[in-house]
């Protein structure tokens, strides 16, 4: 039997990819593979460290592609969770795939193929709040701004979302915990890394960073979110469930209670 | 702009908009054109949540609260005692403008009280919806309420520009109508519902030869029901319901439990209780109805008038229909498996997937996330333990309430409490 191997990749989906088409190429036994970030060293494996080569990742995506196309979105969204070891897992996804006959057909009674389907599930989740939950605020250079510290890396899925909704005005939304953004200058999105000095979560205290009618329609909005509200049928628990309250000190609306 | 003004006439005819709960904004193919702003394709988005647990995604605001009309269970009817305001279209539209450039919403919920004539009125919501699509180049979602009694050249006007149109019938029966709402004709609710569904058939067929017809009202068309009002039976609610989803097209009627907001001898006191385990339950059955294939006379009939309360429509069918089952889940067709108390459509589909690659047995199912407390007595898998004994639909029922909870639990408890 052949000695198992580490591979050790540079963190990005693109690598994850060179990673899971030299292990086919060359047939490893794969142990695990790491970021090169977090690197554990297994005590009866070799490490082998990937570098990203586009062209084989490309191969990868579009093997797994014409297998099925929700496979390859379970795949990216999966990566996309940063779960610890969801590296492995995913390399045996792909495995278990490439083995049947038409990807079209999903064994949900496997451990594996159901866990990834609901890591998916629960990423497209986070995904969906995102583009509920951006608040923008117009600063004074004229681009709406919005800061988010989303459980998931939902940056690069929510950026067409946004591209396609605001195509005639300028936006930055900002993720604050893995501290980069998404900015879209009219024409194209890029990513950009800022130095922030603060970051523009719900404070009562203005910002001289946003234009003053901001603040206004603030207020205008914050008034319609609480004329909504029906008294006789109040639900706190309900509405802790839809809008959790880690998400609260990003919205405009929960200004009060938060 | 003028901020208190705005803000003060906002808090009142976005107060008197609640009562609607249509909030969906989804089911449209509007994409966004020339970069302009906005995108209305495909799926909805709840921006937010209002206290009481329902979904805020679009500006529900009226235009004005003043009108003529004085209909019992409706607060803005003429004889209440509110303030009242009204906006100018442009303050609506730099409303909708400005929420939407920050993603506070996904588009305008426009309503309104009758002033002057249905025609007026319908113009005026008309003419906002156009400036909104015409001049500022929203792609938005837009949806605007029908008058009752508004003309057809105004209802196809209406059309190109909304992306949804909706009337509420609001009351089930037509006694009822009579009974709360003197003023006002069953026509006059369906005439516009019936020139938007006809707009529509002949939209979808000219679309298929010419790609470039105008949209029109592209998510369809919806209706609200109020429940608790008039004294009317689940049966009566269901069956009309069914009327207007085949006659109309509705893509959704809604249900709205009753909120006493008048103190009328024909309704129910202020403070009476909302009935919302009812209108749960209702929902329930509509769901059954729209993806589950159940007939309307499947949930409720002449012997079976209202709704259980304590158990949901489906397991209530089941209970009455302990012929059919066992099912066996290996085997089943779907139409059946859907039929399964406590296995909702999305196991469905896992379990259709699922079981050709092996057989399926409680293990797999509860992974699949199956409510395997309400399904294990309607089913056989390959497991040994399935159900021995020959129980009845009565003790079934039992099993299941008393190896369950529910959030209602407390409304329809059976047992007495022992202290108070």
């Amino acid at each position: 039997m052949k000695p198992s191997t580490t591979l050790i990749y540079d963190g990005s989906f693109n690598g994850f990819l060179t990673a899971v088409f030299v292990a086919f190429d060359e047939k490893i036994n794969v142990a695990d593979i790491q970021k090169n970030s977090e690197v554990q060293n297994g005590l009866f494996s070799e490490t082998e460290t990937v570098f990203t080569h586009v062209e084989k990742a490309k191969r990868v995506w579009n093997g797994i592609r014409n297998k099925s196309h929700n496979a390859i979105s379970n795949v990216y969204f999966a990566f996309l969770s940063e779960t610890e070891g969801v590296e492995l897992m995913l390399y045996t996804y792909i495995q278990k795939l490439m083995t049947t006959k038409s990807g079209k057909q999903i064994d949900y009674s496997d451990n594996i193929v159901l866990y990834i389907n609901q890591l998916a599930r629960k990423v497209g989740r986070e995904k969906h709040r995102m583009e509920a939950f951006v608040r923008f605020q117009l600063t004074k250079d004229d681009i709406y701004f919005a800061n988010i510290e989303p459980d998931f890396d939902v940056l690069p899925l929510i950026s067409k979302h946004f591209r396609n909704r605001y195509a005639d005005q300028q936006w930055l939304i900002y993720d604050v915990k893995r501290n980069y953004g998404i900015y879209y200058n009219l024409d194209h999105v890029e990513m950009v890394s800022l130095n922030l000095k603060d970051i523009h979560h719900n404070k009562i205290r203005k910002s001289d960073a946003f234009v003053n009618e901001e603040y206004d329609y603030q207020t205008l909005w914050n008034d319609y979110f609480r004329s909504t509200h029906i008294k006789s049928r109040i639900n706190p628990k309900l509405h802790r469930q839809h809008v959790p309250k880690r998400y609260w000190k990003y919205l405009s609306e929960k200004k009060q209670a938060v | 702009m003028d901020f208190n003004r705005i803000q003060e006439k906002l808090n009142i005819l976005a107060d008197a908009a609640k009562y609607d709960v249509s909030c969906a904004s989804s089911g449209s193919d509007r994409t966004n054109r020339n970069k302009g702003l906005g995108n209305a394709s495909k799926m909805g988005i709840c921006h937010s949540y209002t206290e009481d647990g329902r979904c805020i995604s679009l500006l529900k605001i009226l235009l004005t609260n003043h009108c003529i009309f004085d209909c019992a269970y409706c607060v803005t009817r003429k004889s209440n005692d509110v303030q009242r305001a009204a906006f100018k279209i442009q303050e609506v539209v730099d409303l909708t403008i400005n929420f939407y450039r920050r993603n506070y919403i996904e588009g305008l919920f426009l309503s309104s009280g009758i002033f002057k004539s249905a025609d007026h009125t319908m113009e005026r919501l008309v003419a906002v919806a156009k400036k909104l699509r015409v001049e500022e180049n929203f792609n938005g979602y837009i949806h605007l309420k029908s008058i009752p009694g508004a003309s057809d050249e105004l209802m196809y006007e209406a059309g190109l520009y909304a992306d949804r149109l909706s009337v509420n019938i609001e009351v089930p029966t037509i006694s009822g109508l009579k009974l709360l709402a003197p003023d006002k004709k069953h026509e006059d609710f369906t005439k516009p519902m019936l020139k938007v569904r006809n707009e529509i058939v002949k939209y979808n067929a000219e679309h298929k030869i010419i790609k470039s017809t105008p949209k029109y009202a592209p998510a369809g068309q919806s209706t609200q029901m109020i429940v608790g009002a008039s004294g009317e039976t689940d049966k009566d609610i269901m069956y009309s319901a069914t009327y207007y989803y085949k006659k109309y097209q509705m893509r959704r009627v809604y249900y709205s439990g009753y909120v006493p907001v008048a103190g009328d001898s024909r309704l129910p006191a202020i403070g009476s209780q909302v009935p919302m385990l009812r209108e749960n339950r209702l929902y329930q059955s509509d769901w059954l109805l729209r993806f589950y294939g159940f007939a309307v006379n499947e949930i409720v009939n002449d012997d079976h008038p209202n709704l259980d309360m304590d158990v949901d429509p489906k397991l209530s069918w089941a209970l009455r229909n302990m012929h059919l089952f066992p099912l066996d889940i290996n085997k089943a067709e779907k139409a059946l498996l859907a039929r399964i108390p406590g296995v909702g459509m999305n196991s469905v589909n896992k379990i259709l997937h699922a079981r050709k690659f092996r057989k399926l047995n409680w293990g797999h199912l509860k992974k699949i996330g199956i409510a395997f407390n309400r399904a294990k007595y309607f089913m056989v898998c390959d497991s040994k333990n399935w159900e021995r004994r020959d129980l009845d639909a009565a003790k079934i029922k039992g099993l299941i309430l008393q190896n369950s909870t529910g959030k209602f639990r407390k409304q329809y408890g059976n047992q007495l409490a022992l202290f108070n």
